[in-house]
This record gives structure tokens, sequence and C-alpha cells, in this order.
């Protein structure tokens, strides 16, 4: 099997995000970054897979600048047999659409059988990604799986989702691309010699025109959402803290709840 | 890649990419294994950072590190409550050109990451988000580290223990025992954000200029320490260090005691408006000398906080006593890999090393001050405050004669400091910190 798992370098979920002084995306000075986890569940399921079968390989892909090589780093110390990073600085600032165009172009250049994505990513919680891939590419997709069985030599996989109230159990036909959710599977920590190899592992550069992209058509002006405003969530307001005898303040509760809050 | 390495280095501060990067250089191979997120994640110091050692490792290092602003003027500030005396020294000889005075401002995350870098791109292997729990023996010799990692187990000819104050590998290792709290301090800092022009202006720099303040007395609440503020490019490095002991005694914490600071007036004008972007806290090994470790053993060597390098006299200088000290180390290593013999015997010359440059010859000069500090805490509450009072005498403007004045201050003097002890304590302190 010939796997690829599309992967987005975030900022760690502890980061601290404000709005940039343009307003129009996040002050990034002194963030650090992760894989997205969603995502560390496709590089895990495209490892196990190759481990079960026996054979294959896992190709871990990631579009961004230099700092991106870490995050794909990370994919190989855990055992990820290679890995493309697609690095251009007109890419600065595209939309999802151009980003889905992007790696569609890349995808298509390996003929893999299984394409996995995190279910979103945790920084812009788009989640449209896998699935606009799937579509450019004219691939069948099942969105958000929790369960992942191959069958290999009929060239057909079984996902489980989980819907509202039940697990919906889907057969699809292989090459196809699946969005990842969590409970999928564990991810691994790389083991030391893994670490080490990581560093020795082929990882390719492509730029726009490897891809046969015109860095235009992936311009801001191209794009065709544009994020007009990103803002921090209101401050909540600070707590009342009753003060008083319990009776008293059981009884100051009750007007606060009744007068205020009006919830009772 | 052969799994044995030359060299296992535990930590990637410093002393540890210091290592790195001249074993490197030499073509030696090396590993360098860095518990934080990334070199300099879990490091911090308030900031001057002196660079003589740096410019050898990493000759015109000021083309390209990331340093904040070299010193031109140093201020020493005694507080009481509401009084200020201050002695301030700057000089134009120390704004010409580079390394300047060789003492810049920093912040370490983002310093140590641009040396581990210098270290990887000289050879170096830096491995972050890795502990190293434990040393690999063979017959009484080191010969590799436990990482906490599956398939963790590493070799290599010698281990250079770099990580830090609270060393395990040297605690591991049993070259050190266990500290008592008078030989440490704990140092409690913020970065304060503050426009560029503020600073220039609040602080009487012009351009890159810097300044480095230590305050004493009632800035610290009278305890064996200092509040220092560092004027970095566009924040300032607030903050305070005091021996753990002086934390326990006053039964305050350092954050306690750092917003304390902050709200002196002397302070509070100086970094009003400011943003406080990140707040750190560490212990730094204060005992100096007397504290300084066995720092080699068969296979090991110890070097900067592991082996208590730290000068903490009035030059607070640490960093580079660990530059130097990794940079000795990798040397013995490179002499040992010629001779193949990395036992004990090996690596002697490690300490010799230390010993024949400043950072022995600092620490021994240095090595009363320690003990100093704990048995006289009169200098650091009551002879401050006396100080200020009579100042605050000495200027207050009233009819009383000047005369009567100065008899009052006299009388003052005279009631409250008995001139011969007086003597004792100077002379001691002359001793501690001007005679070799």
């Amino acid at each position: 099997m010939n796997i690829a798992a599309c992967i987005k370098q975030v900022p760690a979920t502890e980061s601290k995000i404000r709005p940039s002084t343009d307003g129009k995306d996040i002050d990034r000075t002194g963030l650090s970054y992760v894989v997205n986890p969603y995502d560390e569940f496709g590089v895990e399921e495209g490892l196990k897979i190759k481990e079960q079968l026996g054979d294959g390989s896992v190709t871990a892909i990631s579009i961004g600048g230099e700092k991106v090589a870490e995050a794909l780093r990370t994919c190989l110390a855990v055992g990820s047999d290679q890995a493309i990073h697609i690095q251009d600085d007109a890419i600065e600032g595209s939309d999802g659409h151009a980003i889905a165009r992007i790696l569609a172009a890349a995808l298509k250049k390996s003929d893999y059988d299984i394409i996995f994505f995190g279910r979103q990513a945790i920084d812009d919680d788009s989640g449209a990604i896998g699935i606009h891939v799937a579509d450019l590419m004219g691939l069948p997709h099942v969105a958000g799986i929790n369960k992942l069985e191959i069958i290999p030599d009929e060239k057909r996989a079984v996902a489980n989702r989980q819907i509202e109230g039940a697990t919906e159990v889907i057969e699809i036909s292989l090459p196809a691309i699946f969005t990842c959710q969590k409970g999928l599977n564990e991810p691994r920590y790389a083991s030391l010699p893994g670490i080490m190899k990581a560093k020795q592992k082929p990882m390719t550069v492509l730029s726009l025109s490897d891809l046969e992209i015109s860095a235009d058509s992936v311009d801001s002006s191209k794009a065709k959402t544009t994020v007009i405003k990103i803002e921090s969530p209101p401050a909540r307001s600070a707590g009342i803290i009753i003060e008083g005898s319990p009776s008293e303040a059981v009884a100051e509760l009750i007007r606060l709840l009744r007068e205020e809050a009006k919830v009772l | 890649m052969s799994d044995k390495f030359d060299v296992a280095i535990v930590g990637a501060g410093p002393s540890g990419s210091a290592a790195a990067l001249t074993l490197a250089k030499a073509g030696l191979s090396v590993v360098v294994f860095e518990r934080g997120e990334f070199p300099g994640a879990k490091n911090m110091f308030g900031g001057v950072l002196y660079t003589s050692i740096l410019n050898r490792l990493v000759p015109n290092f000021w083309e390209e590190a990331p340093l904040e602003r070299h010193i031109t003027k140093r201020r020493f500030g005694l507080f009481s409550e509401k009084a200020e005396a201050a002695f301030e020294f700057s000089c134009q000889d120390f704004n010409q050109s580079p390394p300047f005075n060789q003492s810049f401002s920093a912040l370490r995350a983002q310093f140590d990451p641009w040396l581990a870098k210098k270290a990887e791109e000289a050879g170096a292997l830096i491995i972050p988000e890795t502990v190293v729990d434990d040393l690999l023996w063979n017959e009484g010799q080191v010969i590799g580290v436990k990482a906490r990692r599956e398939g963790g187990e590493i070799e290599a000819n010698v281990v250079i223990a770099a990580d830090g104050v609270n060393s395990f590998i040297a605690k591991k290792s049993g070259l050190r025992k266990d500290f008592n709290w008078n030989v440490l301090a704990v140092g409690a800092k913020e970065i304060i954000a503050l426009p560029r022009e503020t600073i220039e202006d609040r602080f009487s720099l012009e351009g890159d200029e810097g300044v480095a303040m230590e305050f004493f007395g009632d800035a610290v609440a009278g305890t064996v320490g200092a509040g220092f503020i560092y004027t970095n490019k566009e924040s300032l490095s607030v903050g305070v260090a005091c021996s753990i002991n002086a934390f326990i005694d006053q039964k305050i914490v350092p954050n306690d005691l750092l917003e304390r600071f902050k709200k002196h007036p002397s302070i509070r004008r100086l970094i009003r408006k400011g943003e406080t972007l990140e707040y750190s806290g560490h212990m730094i090994p204060e005992g100096g000398f007397k504290q300084v470790p066995e720092v080699l053993t068969d296979g090991l060597l110890l070097v900067g906080d592991a082996a208590h390098l730290v000068n903490a006299s009035f030059y607070h200088e640490g960093t580079n006593l660990a530059m130097a000290s990794g940079l000795y180390a990798a040397e013995t290593i490179i002499e040992a890999k010629e001779k193949g013999d990395f036992s004990r015997r090996g690596l002697e010359s490690y300490r010799k090393k230390l010993e024949e440059s400043f950072v022995l010859k600092d620490l021994q000069k240095y090595r009363n001050v320690e003990a100093w500090a704990h048995k006289n805490p009169k200098f650091f509450k009551a002879y401050p405050d006396l100080c200020l009072d009579l100042l605050k005498d000495y200027f207050t403007v009233s009819e009383k004669p000047k005369g009567t004045i100065q008899k009052e201050i006299v009388k003052k003097i005279r009631s409250n400091i008995n001139p011969l002890r007086m003597l004792v304590e100077i002379n001691k302190l002359r001793k501690t910190f001007f005679s070799s």
C-alpha cells in the first residue's frame, strides 16, 4: 500500500493566541508549534497499516515555510518513510481552496492507495481541506473515521464513523481519502533510534513550479474566501463571591439567580 | 550511522552547546539531548551575557547572534521603603564598535537555540524533548546515557553533564551531594514589553545601548539577594534573585517578592504601562568555589551550572563560565581522543584548564562571599536603611541650622553603630570582595 498522510503544523495547544496588529491573522511571535493532533492519527494509521501488511510506504506531506520541516521530521521520527515539503513564498496568504489545489497536485504525482487527513486542523478548524482534495482528485472519501479496516486484495476498505447516536459503517473502494477522528488510534512516541534515523530519511522540497501551479493562481487576490477579521473572544466577566452566614448567603444566591441571572 | 558516539552531551544550554560546537568542529561525533521542546525552552537568566568566550566559539558572533543591547551603563541602587541612593557608571569607550565591552543583554529563549543551531551546523546531532534519566556504566567507567525513549541507550566514549543546576547526572554519578539551602538562589523574572523609544527615553539610551541595573536593600525586602532590570531592544527583563534561605526565613514566595519590587517607587515608573509577556523562575547555584564538586570521573565531565560554576559576586556571571567550561571540556576530550584514554587520567586536564582560567580563579577569589552574606544580614537591611535615613536627614530642607543637622546625624550614627565593630565588619567586607 502506498500511503500518504497530509499534515499541518499548528500552534501548540497551550499557546496563548492573540490577534495580529492588522487583525487578519494571529500574532505568531513566540509561538511554539506541533503537528496537528488529528493529522497525527493519520500518520499513525498509515504506519499501522504498513506494519499489518508488512509492506508499503508512508509519505508525510505538508505545506508551509522552513519551520514546517520540523513537523515533517517528527513524522519521519515516528516511522514515516519519506516526506514532501511544499514550500513557496507565493503560498503565503492562500485560502483553503488554493491549499487543496496544491495538495491535490502533489498527491497526483504518486499513485497513493490511501490518503489521510486530520478531520480538522486545531488552529483554523475549517475541516475542509481533505474533502476538498477528494473532490479535486475525483476520489471517494469518508470523513471523521474512528476505525479503519483495509482489505488489500480487493482494493477495498471498511471505515467506521460516529454519527448522532449510532456508528455508521461504510465500505469504500481504494484509492480513497479518509479524514481522521479521535479514537482511531493512539499515536506513538518516537523512539531514539527513530529520531536519529529521521535525519537521514529523504525529505523532498517542492515549489509551485514543480507542481505546475502558477504563483498568481494561489495569490490571496484569487482567494475564494477571505478572512476579514480575527478577534479575541469577549473577556469573561468576574464571578461573584457571596459572603455572610450560610443562610444569608443562600438567600442572597437565590435572589441573584432570580433577579440578576433570571434563571429561576 | 554507527551506534556509538564520541561524546554524548546532556543539556543544550550554553555549556552543552559550546562543547558540542567545539567537538563537532574538530570532527568528533556528538549527540546532544535536550529535555525542553527546543534548546533554551527551559532556561532563563536576568540577562547580561559576557561574550569573551563566545567570540572564541563563534568569531564575530555579533554579526549573527540574537543579542539585544550592548551594555554601556551599570547602575547599582540601594533601596529603603521610600528612598533610593544609586551609583551609576557609564562609559563611551563601551559604545565604540563590536564586541563593545563583551557584555550584551540577551534573551535565552533566542540565544540558546541559536548557539545550538551553530553546533548542529557543525555536525552535532541535537535531540530535543528527550530526558536523560541515567548513565550507562561498565566497570566504574561511564560509557553512555539512558534516555527516556524506546531504544534510549546510547553509548559514548565520554558523557558531558550540562544539565543545569539540578543536574541529575552529577547526582547519579555520585560527584555531587545534596545541596543545602544557603548555596542556592531562586530567581523570578518577567519580560515586560515597552516600545523601543520609551525604553531609550526612560533609561537615557541611544540606539542599541543598554543598561544593567541592580538593586539591593529594600528592593528585595532586605534579604540576601538583589532585584534587577536589564534593557532589551523592546522589552525589559525585570526580576529578583535571592537565596532560598532568605525566602524561607522571610516566609515570602519569589513571585510576591517580585511584585513588591515592581511596586517600589523607583521601579514602578521604569516599567509603567509595560505589558508582561512572560514569567519564569529558576534556581541559581550561588555557593561559589566551595560548592564546585569533583568535576570529572572516568568517562564523565561536569560543565556549567551542573558543576556549580557561577560567580555570584558583583558580576552575576554564569553563562560565560558555562561556555568556558564547555569549551575546556571539549578541548580535553579532543586531547583524550588523540591519546585514546577516556579514563579519569585521560580527562584530568579538564580540572587544570578550569583552575588556570578565570573560571576557577574568579570563583576562588570570591569563595567567601556566600558565607559572608549569610553571616552579615545587616549589610542587606539595617545598614541600607540607616544610610538612606541619614541621607534623607542631610537633604531635608528646614530652618534648622546646618551645623545642628550634621551633629544630629553624627549622633544617630553613634547610637546605631559601634565604630569598632563597624571597622571589623568593613575589614571583613574588604577581605571577602577585594583580597585574592
